[in-house]
């Protein structure tokens, strides 16, 4: 019985479902499983004296949520606010919840273990450090973000 | 039987029994005649030892267990009292404090045994006379009137006797009964029930036996009550007295055929066993009497016992009190809880107020409008101030232990010294309590360590007492509570910090000499810096004043510290009575909002552009003979200011201690009650924000921490 199940569990692990978000030109993946919600545009609070990319706090239903902009933390341009713009608010095990601001959120897909290919470790490019893999579907590649590193405070 | 769930209750519960027993010993150590003393200690020590095995905690049983045979040797004046045995008492709390912090922990006790203080204790109980052997024995009878005194208080002092269906206490209605039922020729019979140690569902097997015993006839009471049965409140006994016109043999047969239950005993009821009704109003002492009549345990026992008995049933009645007391323990994670909403509940009333006020339409329904606002405005805040009343407790559960500490202290340090403590009732957030235990002790240690002096002839030839005096008063002063840490000796010596500074490269030479005695002495609340030449065991690691200022900061609470050398020194904390909601003036700062705590404002001015002055290239304005820094928040803030140069200034006057400053800003919205709103784990960097509210509109507005401005 408890075989069984063991393998069920196993069995779901190969695929994964992925929010794919839309950053400058290119695609990125964010696993499911770490998002809590998709917010639309709201007034960002600006926090002073703080990390550049740090673009400020929200009020998500009554909490208090920082917001990060993967572009500046990515070395990319300043958002450019759109009808198209969301954050995605993330729960994340060290930081708690977390948003990001995206320009666009376009689809979720969801890959086989097999579809994802860890990327070799040398490619240095700021806007890559924080890229764990690559996901192959019919839409084409897909960078899946490692979120830890997006999120972490950068020195 | 599965436990865990009343692990909490057990640790709550050790705790306060400890701190009792802590309370109480320092107190026989003043009055080692104090029979009250006496009898709450044993009381505590019982109800402790009672808690320890329900829970299965067997190395805490044992060792409450020889407490307490010490302290019935004390009660029946076996022993005497003497300060060995204080200090062996003490050893022995603090073995206890170690299985229960272990418990807390890992939900296990660990494995220390404490065979030397079980050892020493045992040499406490053989020194008393004769008597001692049997005694040993007698406290394994009491256990299961712990558990009686605490599940049903009015329960009588036990007979020593096996029998313990008679510790159940026959009432006027258990007599008529009686008396009914001899009439009908059916008989009463006491039985005890004993369930086997490993049984895993006792309460169903009790209902079982209470079924058997149904066949046969009636059940008249039970002990513990048939509620408490069926919640599993017992241990793996209980007792009976049934009705039946069936042989008692019988009776007990169908009892024992019932699986998992080891052992069944029982009598019948004699009219003696109710003598005691009829003859005493003082039903607490039936028992005492029923004992003279069927003695079965054995006499040294016995005598001893019937001694005590007097003195339980007083001590059984005044543990009884409590019970009115109508109060209830509730996890403090659902007074939060239900303060999230008191706090959502303020945020909609905040956001309807505003929306009123916007919408200026003066027709009458809008008036009604308007009155039901201001009256949902006047319950919420009724009701913030019942939730915050509830959250409160005094800080007695904090500074009680300090007695204990100063004592030992005065031990290991070789100085006599008395602590006087004023105002334990006072009451702050149970959030602000739980965190200010360490600090306040950390100031109490370095009072006896560096404060008082350690030369008691220096001590006389200053003209003071001989033994040190360490105060603490606590008291409240407005929307703050006072803690107040004042001792009669050395106090600070200015030079010599200012040397050791100097020395440590935290100064130069140079800045020391500009330096008022005061900014010296706050030199010692940053980190690692210790004055203290010999470096001991209670204070001077390095570690300590800072970390006292940043958790009393961190409570948003300040300290400071005022001090002559060779008269002593005060430390003064101040500390904000509730954490969650506070009063707040909302301000403009360019195009943001931000809320400044009410707390710490002390005026708000308007001055012309041309009364600031510079002094050493720092803008001042000179008020009311006072020289104010002051600082532009848009500066701060990093934001364009909206008002132009030469316009006059709104200052806002903050206080942080005795230091005054001038927050410049562009533009004031009033007062308003905020949330305070915890920015997460992420945002870490800005020392300038305490934290985060939510405005009327839903927008997020940023709490500006006053005294980081300072």
């Amino acid at each position: 019985m408890d075989e069984l199940k063991v393998l069920e569990g196993s069995n779901l692990d190969t695929t994964t479902q992925y929010i794919v978000i839309q950053v400058g030109n290119e695609a990125y993946g964010i696993n499911i499983s770490y998002v809590e919600t998709i917010s639309r545009m709201v007034h960002i609070t600006r926090v002073p004296k703080v990390q550049p990319y740090i673009k400020g706090v929200i009020n998500l239903r009554g909490e208090v949520i920082p917001v990060l902009s993967l572009r500046l933390k990515m070395g990319l341009a300043d958002d450019e606010i759109t009808k198209k713009s969301r954050i995605i608010i993330l729960k994340l095990e060290q930081y708690g919840m977390v948003g990001i601001v995206v320009d666009e959120v376009r689809e979720v897909v969801t890959l086989e273990e097999s579809q994802v290919e860890k990327v070799s470790a040398d490619n240095t490019a700021e806007h890559q450090l924080f890229v764990s893999s690559v996901g192959k579907c019919e839409a084409g590649l897909i960078s899946l973000l490692d979120l830890n590193a997006v999120v972490a405070e950068k020195e | 039987m599965d436990v865990s769930q009343y692990l909490e209750i057990f640790l709550d519960e050790s705790k306060e029994h400890l701190q009792n027993l802590n309370t109480q010993i320092l107190e026989l150590e003043q009055d080692s005649e104090n029979m009250d003393t006496i009898n709450e200690i044993f009381r505590a020590a019982h109800s402790l030892k009672g808690m320890a095995g329900t829970m299965g905690y067997k190395r805490m049983q044992n060792l409450t267990h020889d407490m307490e045979d010490v302290f019935s040797e004390v009660r029946n004046g076996a022993i005497k009292v003497k300060p060995e045995m204080i200090d062996i008492l003490f050893q022995c709390l603090d073995a206890l404090e170690e299985y229960v912090n272990n418990i807390q922990e890992s939900a296990d006790e660990g494995t220390n045994d404490n065979e030397p203080i079980i050892k020493a204790l045992a040499e406490i109980r053989n020194g008393a006379s004769g008597g001692a052997a049997p005694a040993a024995d007698k406290p394994k009878d009491e256990a299961p009137k712990a558990d009686a005194a605490a599940e049903a208080p009015a329960a009588a002092p036990a007979a020593s006797s096996n029998e313990k269906w008679r510790e159940i206490k026959l009432t006027d209605t258990e007599k008529s009964l009686y008396d009914a039922a001899k009439a009908e020729g059916k008989k009463f019979f006491g039985i005890d029930v004993k369930v086997q140690e490993s049984c895993l569902l006792k309460a169903a097997r009790a209902f079982l036996v209470f079924k058997a015993l149904e066949d046969h006839g009636e059940i008249i009471i039970s002990q513990p009550s048939s509620q408490d049965i069926e919640d599993e409140k017992f241990e793996n006994e209980f007792s009976v007295i049934v009705v039946s016109g069936d042989p008692i043999d019988e009776i007990l047969k169908s009892v024992k055929a019932v699986s998992e239950i080891e052992d069944a005993t029982g009598t019948e009821l004699t009219d003696s066993d109710f003598a005691g009704v009829e003859a005493s109003e003082e039903k607490d002492e039936a028992p005492a009497k029923e004992e003279k009549a069927e003695e079965t345990a054995p006499a040294v026992v016995a005598s001893a016992d019937k001694k005590a008995a007097p003195a339980k049933a007083a001590e059984k009645k005044s543990a009884a009190k409590p019970v009115v007391n109508r109060t209830v323990r509730v996890d403090i994670e659902k007074l939060d809880s239900l303060m999230n909403l008191v706090s959502e509940l303020i945020i909609a009333k905040n956001s309807l107020v505003s929306s009123a006020t916007s919408s200026s339409e003066s027709d009458s329904r809008n008036n009604n409008f308007q009155e039901q606002i201001e009256y949902l405005e006047s319950v919420t805040t009724s009701l913030h101030e019942s939730v915050m009343k509830v959250r409160m407790v005094p800080i007695e559960s904090v500074v009680s232990k300090f007695p204990r500490m100063i004592r030992d202290l005065q031990k290991s340090l070789g100085k006599k010294m008395e602590l006087y403590m004023t105002g334990e009732e006072t009451e702050l957030d149970r959030t602000v309590v739980d965190e200010i235990g360490d600090p306040l002790m950390h100031l109490l240690r370095n009072a006896a360590d560096h404060g008082i002096e350690s030369d008691a002839n220096l001590r006389i030839q200053r003209g003071k007492p001989e033994a040190g005096s360490i105060f603490l008063d606590a008291y409240q002063d407005g929307n703050n509570v006072i803690i107040e840490v004042r001792d009669d000796g050395n106090g600070i010596d200015v030079d010599k910090v200012r040397e050791k500074a100097i020395e440590r490269g935290t100064i130069t030479a140079e800045q020391a000499e500009g330096m008022t005695d005061k900014e010296i002495t706050n030199l010692l609340f940053l980190p690692s810096f210790s004055t203290a030449k010999q470096i001991s065991e209670i204070s001077g690691r390095g570690v300590g004043l800072d970390v006292v200022k940043s958790t009393i900061e961190a409570l948003s609470g300040e300290v400071e510290v005022k001090s002559k050398l060779g008269e002593g020194s005060t430390w003064i904390v101040r500390l904000p009575l509730t954490l969650a909601i506070i009063q707040a003036l909302m301000v403009v700062v360019g195009n943001e909002k931000y809320a400044i705590s009410l707390g710490s404002i002390q005026t708000i001015e308007d001055i012309p552009a041309k009364d600031i002055q510079l002094v050493q290239s720092k803008e001042v304005i000179t008020l009311r003979g006072n020289v104010i820094p002051i600082v532009r928040l848009n500066d701060v803030l990093d934001i364009e200011s909206t008002k132009s140069a030469d316009e006059n200034l709104m200052v806002i006057i903050v206080k942080k201690g005795d230091k005054l400053a001038g927050l410049v800003v562009d533009e004031l919205i009033g007062q308003q009650e905020i949330v305070i709103k915890s920015m997460g784990k992420y945002i870490t960097k800005s020392k300038l924000i305490s934290g985060a509210t939510i405005l009327g509109d839903g927008e997020v507005a940023l709490i500006l921490d006053a005294n980081a401005l300072i």
